[in-house]
């Protein structure tokens, strides 16, 4: 009995040590940006307590960042949630693609795994999965380590958000460096190179035009199906990451 | 905005970004997508980024004005050029804000 406990204990010991190696790179991302997330909440008139509950139950950092500055442009709630949900879509596609790799996960873990599904675990659990020896566990331990990082660098931002100047140490560019560098690693081939530029230059010149932040989701709508229509055309069979 | 509609704002706001995150794991674990959604599924995190990006580096003012001489796209060139060599997102954000605060000092 207490062998089986403490050949358990190992076990966990083991797992929580290959998830850390891959989530500490996150978690340094996000302390940053969780702090700045919490200035910024703050600012826009939230306690560090309702800060906390947002990341525990949102959990999906630029929407998160949008809603914040919806609040205080003083947004009806209808078009909050709507706007997460718009921003959040692109989840969809994350969880269908890990869900090749976890065929044998039961659907509680699975329950629990959606929870931690972001831009940044999925760019690592699919690339860990896709090299082999990569474990659900592990990976489970890669979407929620970042997770409570994120919720404590928030709560911080919120407590801390009064003794920081509006602008200082550079927190409001903490997200634009996060898109920069997440935006680099979706540049693997030249579709993903013409959907950027397509779907940028679509979302400066509606973001100009419309009222609102539709601007996100229809320039990428648009873009993803013009590429994919010209990727048909020119009759690429494309060896895609992706299957 | 009182407590109750905040709560009911996060709740809602979790609801939409979880089942999203969900119904893919939970039902598509022993399927697959045609591969033309997959196609077209697979070019939309490029898309979404670029979309979020872009406009935040080269609009500004109110009311919004399309700009170049804004120091968000200054710095977005080494930030770039970082993240492209180095592939460290901890990394880019780091330096980053520390350029952009430099600069924002500079400038002031």
């Amino acid at each position: 009995m207490k062998e089986d406990v403490n050949k358990n204990d190992f076990g966990i010991f083991s797992i929580l040590n290959k998830g850390f190696w891959e989530a500490w790179p996150i978690c340094l991302g996000y302390i940053p940006i969780g702090i700045a997330f919490g200035v910024l909440a703050q600012k826009a008139g939230l306690t560090p307590m309702e800060i906390g509950l947002m990341s525990l139950i949102v959990f999906a950092g630029s929407s998160q960042f949008i809603a914040v500055s919806m609040i205080s442009a003083g947004a009806s709630m209808g078009a909050i949630i709507m706007t997460t949900f718009a921003v959040n879509l692109r989840h969809l596609l994350m969880s269908s693609s890990l869900s090749v790799f976890l065929k044998e996960v039961s659907r509680l873990k699975l329950t629990l795994f959606a929870y931690g599904v972001t831009d940044e675990s999925f760019a690592v659990n699919y690339v860990r999965f896709k090299e082999g020896g990569w474990d659900p566990d592990s990976a489970l331990v890669v979407n929620h380590l970042p997770n409570l990082t994120w919720i404590a660098a928030t709560i911080m931002g919120g407590y801390g958000g009064q003794f920081i100047p509006a602008g200082a140490f550079g927190i409001d560019y903490a997200l634009i460096a996060m898109f920069i560098c997440l935006l680099v690693f979706q540049l693997k081939a030249w579709k993903y190179v013409l959907t950027a530029i397509l779907s940028g230059t679509l979302a400066v010149i509606l973001s100009l035009a419309l009222p609102g932040n539709w601007y996100i989701v229809l320039a990428s709508v648009i873009a993803a199906t013009i590429v994919v229509m010209i990727v048909k055309k020119s009759g690429e069979e494309n060896a895609d990451d992706i299957d | 905005m009182t407590s109750t509609d905040y709560l009911l704002l996060i709740l809602g706001m979790g609801l939409v970004t979880y089942l999203p995150r969900w119904i893919p794991l939970f039902f598509l674990t022993r399927r697959k997508l045609p591969s033309k959604i997959i196609d077209w599924l697979d070019l939309i995190p490029a898309a979404i980024l670029s979309a979020l990006l872009i406009p935040a580096l080269v609009t500004g003012g109110e009311p919004l004005q399309f700009t170049l001489f804004r120091p968000h796209l200054w710095v977005a060139v080494p930030t770039f050029l970082f993240a492209w060599w180095t592939r460290s997102l901890g990394g880019t954000v780091v330096l980053g804000m520390f350029l952009f605060w430099i600069v924002e000092k500079i400038m002031v």
